[in-house]
């Protein structure tokens, strides 16, 4: 099983009786996975600060909690969990961070060891499934016995890679569920906080202590002419690319076990520390005094693997290759039928707008032919910038400015930057591209899909009302597919000198009643394409250009300018309808009609 | 530490690629290996590259595959055959679906799809074997078991029997297309042999 499917069953065999999250790759498959094991209550919660938070209360009544996020998500929960680390807890509480270096799907590649050692918590990380299933269990029990919040930091590695796993005992909480008040522990007010400072520093020497068992971190021995520090999925690496070596593998990345680490620096010629990113461990390990080499050799940059590890160390052993053929790329694109097409479809006709745009599916409407994003910095920035931007150009960016966020993105961060720019008095428009789900980690369900993380019917949040309670006095629904409907609202909205919306409506077509539903596609009349390419600009996966020579086009009928003509690949078609409303010749229509 | 073997699985996302990799990899746990197989989801699959490595042995540290030591590739897409050039060396098996996706730039007529796109590869002495796995798929009766068709295509240059993976079908695959699912391995394991 993968390590997300590990670290669910572990979380399970645990005792975990509350987790709440936010989707997120690489970590998104666990609270999927632990959704469907009976007796733990799993959700998505808006964002990571709420699902950490929630995880925080289950764990102040007394039962063991998860609460799992992608690495940047660990910046929006950033405050409670640093203040959570004085609190302490009472059941069990881990928090998983999964870090994405080589930024598989991500817009950056931060290291969370880092919040380790900025938050005073213990960090374990695992170097394959196997791994994942026995430290998790671990971590509650650390967690519990040592009153403190428990980092655990996988990787797109760990997470996405599948390994042998066995089952195991069910553990149970040493904790008793119920209301316990403990106003020195929880009400972090500066005189508590002050006092439970001082037991985060004396846990800290306790975990001290425990890093230097070989529970966490060992010693295998082997060839002293080069050891090796290592840890996470960078040791796997080191075992493959150095086999006889000798390792000290940490499985806890902090604290760092100093004793252990002096004595095996001394029982080597030459010490490595092998790690991804920062020079982490590298840097505490010669503040200890100890000389190594890491980053000196090994790149700071990416995912490693056993060849990088390998030639970084023996330049000499590096392997002549086949060079790689010129070929054309192959981007992600949007499905076809998406209907966040038809609104970047006529973002891009608009030249002078800038669009300040956000993460979702609906970034890849940056890419050619629809190039219609000019910014993305993080979830929720794409309202705040554009007021920003407002603030900043005053008259000139009248009519100008637009922000483009997916309706779960609105809802993690987008709400707030929207209250600010209603009360602020922005003239910006915001889009928000209601799809019902939250598509690009794989359609999970959020507060305005109408169903639970199990698929259960829940709560729906009402969007334009929502938008209306804030104070945006015009809200207008689309029907993305509708092009030249799309486009009068947008047009609209960019004349009034107020904060407005656009919610453009229609399901992602990946989502489980749009698979099963019968869709009739649209074809092409090849004798009547005039090879225009209308159609073309969209960008639909389902349509594609067949260029002709000016003897072809003859041969076909076509006068001899023509270019070529446009074909739908109909098994591919989900039959928006978008394409057709843009050919002005009727060379496109829906099947049978 | 013994012989490791590598499996490269390359394709377009939505091509079943997931599905292909992991009826491999539980043939060869059932085998007796170890086995670790290596994706990745999330942005990747809409429609992008993709890739999943599988690696087998008496014992597997690393889910990935060094660069010029896959032994067999096996490609759902022409084009995506080819941009794997440098994970080969010249023993490696090529297994190719012939179907070939347009990219993006390509169906919007900017360049042309590559002519004999496999042409990189077998200059280089490497043995190709390609499978016209749509078509057999549909002659198996579902187009969508054109990945199964490729494991079977594949399962000639891997030690495990027929009914090894069989068995795998039979269990992991939802009733209502197993029947396919084993016409089309068969159908599969039939062109390579
Ligand atoms: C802080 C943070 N958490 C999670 C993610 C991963 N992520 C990026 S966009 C997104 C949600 C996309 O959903 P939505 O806004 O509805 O757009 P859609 O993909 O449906 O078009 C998620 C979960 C992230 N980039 N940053
Ligand atoms: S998954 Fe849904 S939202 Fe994402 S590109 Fe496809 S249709 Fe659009
Ligand atoms: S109707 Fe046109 S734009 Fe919509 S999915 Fe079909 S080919 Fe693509």
């Amino acid at each position: 099983m993968s390590g997300n499917e590990a670290i669910a069953l572990a979380a399970y065999e645990a005792g975990v009786k509350v987790a709440s999250g936010y989707p997120g790759t690489p970590s998104t498959e666990i609270m999927e996975n632990l959704s469907r094991y009976e007796g733990v209550y799993t959700e998505w919660a808006p964002n990571e600060k709420v699902g950490l938070e929630v995880a925080i209360g289950a764990s102040f009544a007394g039962v063991r909690a998860l609460a799992t996020m992608k690495h940047v998500g660990v910046n929006v929960a950033a405050d409670p969990l640093f203040t959570a680390s004085y609190t302490g807890c009472r059941g069990g509480l881990v928090v998983i961070t999964a870090d994405d270096p080589e930024m598989h799907s991500s817009q950056n590649e931060q290291d969370n060891r880092n919040y380790a050692y900025a938050a005073k918590l213990p960090m374990l990380e695992p170097s394959d499934p196997s791994e994942a299933k026995t430290l998790l269990k671990e971590a509650f029990e650390l967690s519990e016995s040592l009153d403190t919040p428990v980092l655990f930091r996988i990787t797109t590695r760990v997470a996405h890679v599948k390994g042998v796993v066995n089952k195991g005992e069910m553990k149970t909480s040493a904790a008793t569920c119920g209301i316990e008040k403990m106003p020195a522990k929880f009400v972090m007010l500066p005189g508590n906080a002050r006092n439970r400072r001082k037991v985060v520093e004396e846990r800290m020497g306790e975990l001290r202590k425990i890093a230097e068992t070989d529970a966490y971190n060992r010693v295998e021995a082997g060839d002293t002419k080069r050891g090796f520090i290592t840890g996470g999925v960078s040791y796997l690496y080191v075992k493959e690319a150095f086999p006889e070596a000798a390792v000290l593998k940490l499985g806890m990345s902090w604290p760092l076990p100093e004793e252990k680490i002096k004595a095996f620096a001394a029982t080597v010629d030459e010490l490595f520390v092998v790690e991804e990113l920062d020079p982490f461990l590298e840097h505490h390990i010669k503040s200890m005094g100890v000389t190594c080499r890491g980053k000196d050799c090994i790149p700071n940059q990416g995912e490693l693997n056993t060849a990088i590890v390998r030639n970084s160390i023996d330049a000499d052993s590096v392997p002549e290759l086949f060079a790689a053929p010129d070929l054309p790329m192959r981007p992600p694109n949007m499905c076809a039928g998406c209907p966040h097409r038809g609104v970047f479809f006529n973002l891009s006709k608009m030249k002078d707008v800038f669009v300040s745009g956000d993460i979702g599916c609906y970034t890849l409407g940056f890419l050619p032919p629809l190039s219609a994003m000019d910014s993305c910095v993080c979830m929720g920035a794409s309202v705040t910038i554009a007021h920003g931007m407002a603030k900043a150009l005053g008259d000139e960016g009248k009519g100008k400015l637009v922000s483009v966020i997916g309706d779960s993105t609105f809802i993690h961060t987008g709400i707030n930057g929207l209250i600010n720019s209603v009360y602020n008095n922005s003239a910006s428009v915001l889009i928000i591209l209601d799809n019902r789900i939250t598509a690009m980690t794989g359609q999970q369900n959020n507060p305005a899909s109408g169903c639970n993380i199990k698929g259960e019917p829940a709560n729906s949040i009402n969007l334009e009302e929502l938008c209306r309670a804030v104070g945006v006095k015009h809200v207008e629904e689309v029907n993305p597919h509708d092009i030249s409907a799309c486009r009068t609202a947008l047009k609209t909205a960019l004349e009034r000198d107020e904060m407005s919306v656009v919610i453009s409506r229609a399901p992602c077509v990946l989502i489980p009643e749009m698979k099963k539903a019968q869709h009739i596609p649209y074809l092409t009349t090849t004798e009547k394409c005039s090879g225009c390419k209308a159609c073309v600009q969209l960008g639909c996966p389902a349509i594609s250009w067949t260029p002709l020579t000016p003897e072809e086009a003859e041969a076909l009928g076509y006068k001899k300018k023509q270019k070529g003509f446009a074909v739908i690949t109909e098994v591919q078609c989900n039959g928006c309808g978008q394409c057709a409303a843009l050919c002005k010749f009727e060379a496109i229509n829906r099947k049978g009609e | 530490m013994g012989a490791i073997g590598n499996i490269l699985f390359s394709g377009v996302g939505g091509q079943g690629i997931l599905l292909a990799s992991e009826i491999t990899a539980y043939a060869l746990l059932s085998a007796g290996y170890d086995a670790k197989k290596s994706e990745v989801h999330g942005m990747a699959q809409r429609g992008g590259s993709v890739t999943a490595q599988l690696r087998y042995g008496d014992k597997v540290y690393s889910p990935l595959i060094e660069p010029g030591k896959a032994d067999i590739l096996i490609s759902f897409e022409m084009m995506e055959a080819a941009r794997y050039l440098p994970y080969l060396h010249k023993e490696s098996k090529v297994i190719v679906n012939t179907q070939q996706i347009k990219p993006p730039s390509v169906a919007m007529g900017q360049v042309a799809y590559p002519e004999n796109v496999l042409d990189a590869i077998t200059s280089l002495g490497i043995q190709v074997v390609t499978v016209d796995a749509f078509d057999i798929a549909r002659d198996a009766g579902e187009v969508k078991a054109a990945n199964v068709v490729m494991v079977g295509a594949m399962s000639n240059f891997l030690p495990m029997a027929v009914d090894v993976y069989e068995n795998i079908i039979n269990t992991r695959v939802p009733e209502r297309f197993r029947e396919v699912n084993l016409k089309a391995f068969s159908a599969g394991r039939q062109i390579s042999s």
